[in-house]
């Protein structure tokens, strides 16, 4: 057993040491394909720094689910590499990975369900729900413990699933899309409440969206999917000043990356449209 | 006084069933040994209380005895089902096609294999329940929402934690359904059971009552059956309603 563990910390150790130190992800020429389709992927490198909020905005259906997917070694990629800091992949994940529909267990209440990560990771059960219980207030959930999921809002269930990737996980989060399925008044509050959360936790996030205005809003770099198969995902470096609120998006400098964006994106929509589908 | 709210529909129902039943075989004077006024059914019972208590507790505990079997062998053949793509492909249709078999006339089998006694009982209650809990657990197994048990992967859960803490508790809903179907139709198994070949229960003595033409006597140990039925089924229910009652309904 002791033997084991041996091997895998260096196993780790060497892997780090190939990284920069600064590097939370990093992805080389990642090729994959479902059988039988055409490939989803071909080649794609992609590298994020620690501690960044990254977001990825690309059209339905290009592949971002997968992709996490694959971060999260529930995929195994046809070729290419993945690591995350930190982390041996095909080996127990630790990373935090929110799905993009909250998939809460009806029969877990709010404690139980996010302790499971901390449970799947042996940490005792007591142990696990005093800490969840410890984190409740700071994501706005207190008060919230014995309650079941179909008893909370909207809102409340995306922090209780976001709750559980960041207990579950080490420094990378992967959030595929948390807030789509809100209104928009909720939505921006979600906003709000996850940049605060960041600010204090530092994680490396990869963020999925479909909506522009959030990814500028959160982010320190956009990634756009340029082309289908994804073989590179062209950036936007996000240089807004740092805390940022909602009136951010009221700024000049806001409206200027925002055109870019549309821009990049535009270029792509008209080039998929001449394309084959 | 909620509960009493709730049920007095179904109460009120009864009290007027009841009393159509007296009055009606009263006004058109029917032939006791057709149907008994309920009044010596009745009274029937009270006469008999202590003999038909004994026949009703052996009843109870073969329908018991055969739930218990059912609920284990049903669970585990489930989990064969479940845990194998083969057992899936040919375990699954046959259990499925096993009920075009009409178990009534299976039944003499069980005599013919386990005798007289209340194994035969039991096989046949088995034989009766095993198919409810089976297919409903498996089917539960299966439903287990996918991307719940992705994510407990993605957060290092192995086999057996996928399976403790993803797949039973998703498939407890539909093993409780086929636990309640069960449930009302293992007493119709005991009788069968004891109809095929016995000594004793309340199946052998509405045979016996009705072969002397003793209406009322048949009547009291049929109305003693359907009441086991039903206790046996809000039994079950009741358990039900303590692993789940927190889940939504
Ligand atoms: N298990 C699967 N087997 C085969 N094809 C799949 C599978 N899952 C997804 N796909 C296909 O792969 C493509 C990418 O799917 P994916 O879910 O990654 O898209 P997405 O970018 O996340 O879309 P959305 O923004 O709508 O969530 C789609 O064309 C989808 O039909
Ligand atoms: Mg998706």
């Amino acid at each position: 057993m002791a033997g084991v563990n041996r091997q895998q910390v260096t196993v780790e150790r060497a892997r780090e040491e190939s990284l920069p130190a600064s590097a939370g992800l990093t992805v080389q020429g990642l090729t994959y394909r479902f059988e039988g389709e055409e490939p989803l992927f071909d080649g794609l490198d992609l590298e994020v720094l620690k501690g960044q909020f990254v977001s990825i905005v690309a059209a339905s259906g290009m592949g971002k689910t997968t992709l996490f997917r694959l971060l999260a070694g529930l995929l195994q990629p046809e070729s290419g590499t993945i690591t995350a800091a930190g982390a041996v992949p095909g080996q127990r994940s630790t990373i935090g990975y929110m799905p993009q529909r909250d998939c809460l267990m009806p029969w877990r209440t709010v404690q139980d369900n996010a302790a499971i990560g901390l449970e799947l990771a042996g940490v005792p059960k007591r142990e696990a729900r005093r800490r969840v219980l410890e984190m409740l207030p700071e994501l706005g959930l207190a008060g919230t413990e014995a309650k079941y999921p179909h008893e909370l809002s909207g809102g409340m269930r995306q922090r209780v699933s976001f709750l559980r990737s960041l207990l579950a996980g080490g420094e990378l989060m992967l959030l595929d899309e948390p807030f789509s399925a809100l209104d928009a008044m909720t939505r921006i509050s979600m906003q709000q409440w996850l940049l605060e959360v960041w600010e204090v936790h530092r994680k490396t996030i990869l963020f999925i969206t479909h909506d522009i205005d959030e990814a500028l809003l959160l982010s320190d770099q956009v990634l756009v999917a340029a082309s289908r198969p994804i073989t590179q995902l062209e950036s936007l470096v996000v240089d807004l000043p740092r805390p940022r609120t909602y009136e951010t998006t009221l700024d000049e400098r806001f409206a200027y990356l925002k055109r870019r964006l549309l821009g990049q994106l535009g270029r792509i929509t008209s080039h998929a449209e001449g394309g084959p589908a | 006084m909620k509960l009493l709210k709730d049920k007095l529909p179904i109460l009120l129902f009864i009290l007027l069933l009841a009393g159509g039943w007296e009055l009606g075989t009263r006004l058109f004077d029917v032939p006791a040994y057709i149907i008994p006024r309920l009044s010596d059914v009745c009274a029937a019972l009270l006469n008999h209380a202590a003999l038909l208590g004994k026949h009703f507790a052996l009843t109870l505990w073969e329908a018991l005895l055969g739930l218990a079997f059912s609920v284990v062998f049903g669970v585990l053949s489930a989990i064969w089902i479940d845990s194998s793509s083969l057992a899936r492909k040919t375990i699954y249709p046959l259990i499925v096609a096993s009920q075009t078999i009409p178990i009534i006339a299976l039944s003499p089998i069980m005599v013919m294999w386990f005798g007289y006694e209340i194994g035969s009982k039991i096989s046949v209650v088995i034989l009766f329940t095993f198919f409810p809990i089976a297919v409903n657990t498996a089917d539960g197994f299966r439903a287990a929402d996918r991307e719940i048990g992705e994510l407990l992967r993605s957060m290092g859960a192995g086999k057996t934690q996928l399976f403790l803490k993803w797949k039973i508790p998703s498939a407890l809903p539909s093993f409780f359904t086929g636990l309640k179907m069960a449930a009302a139709i293992s007493v119709g198994g005991a009788t069968l059971g004891e109809w095929l070949g016995g000594e004793s229960g309340l199946g052998v003595y509405t045979k016996r009552a009705a072969n002397m033409l003793r209406g009322d006597d048949v009547f009291a140990g049929v109305l003693l059956l359907s009441l086991m039925g039903i206790a046996l089924f809000v039994a079950a229910q009741m358990i039900e309603r303590l692993v789940l009652g927190h889940r939504r309904s």
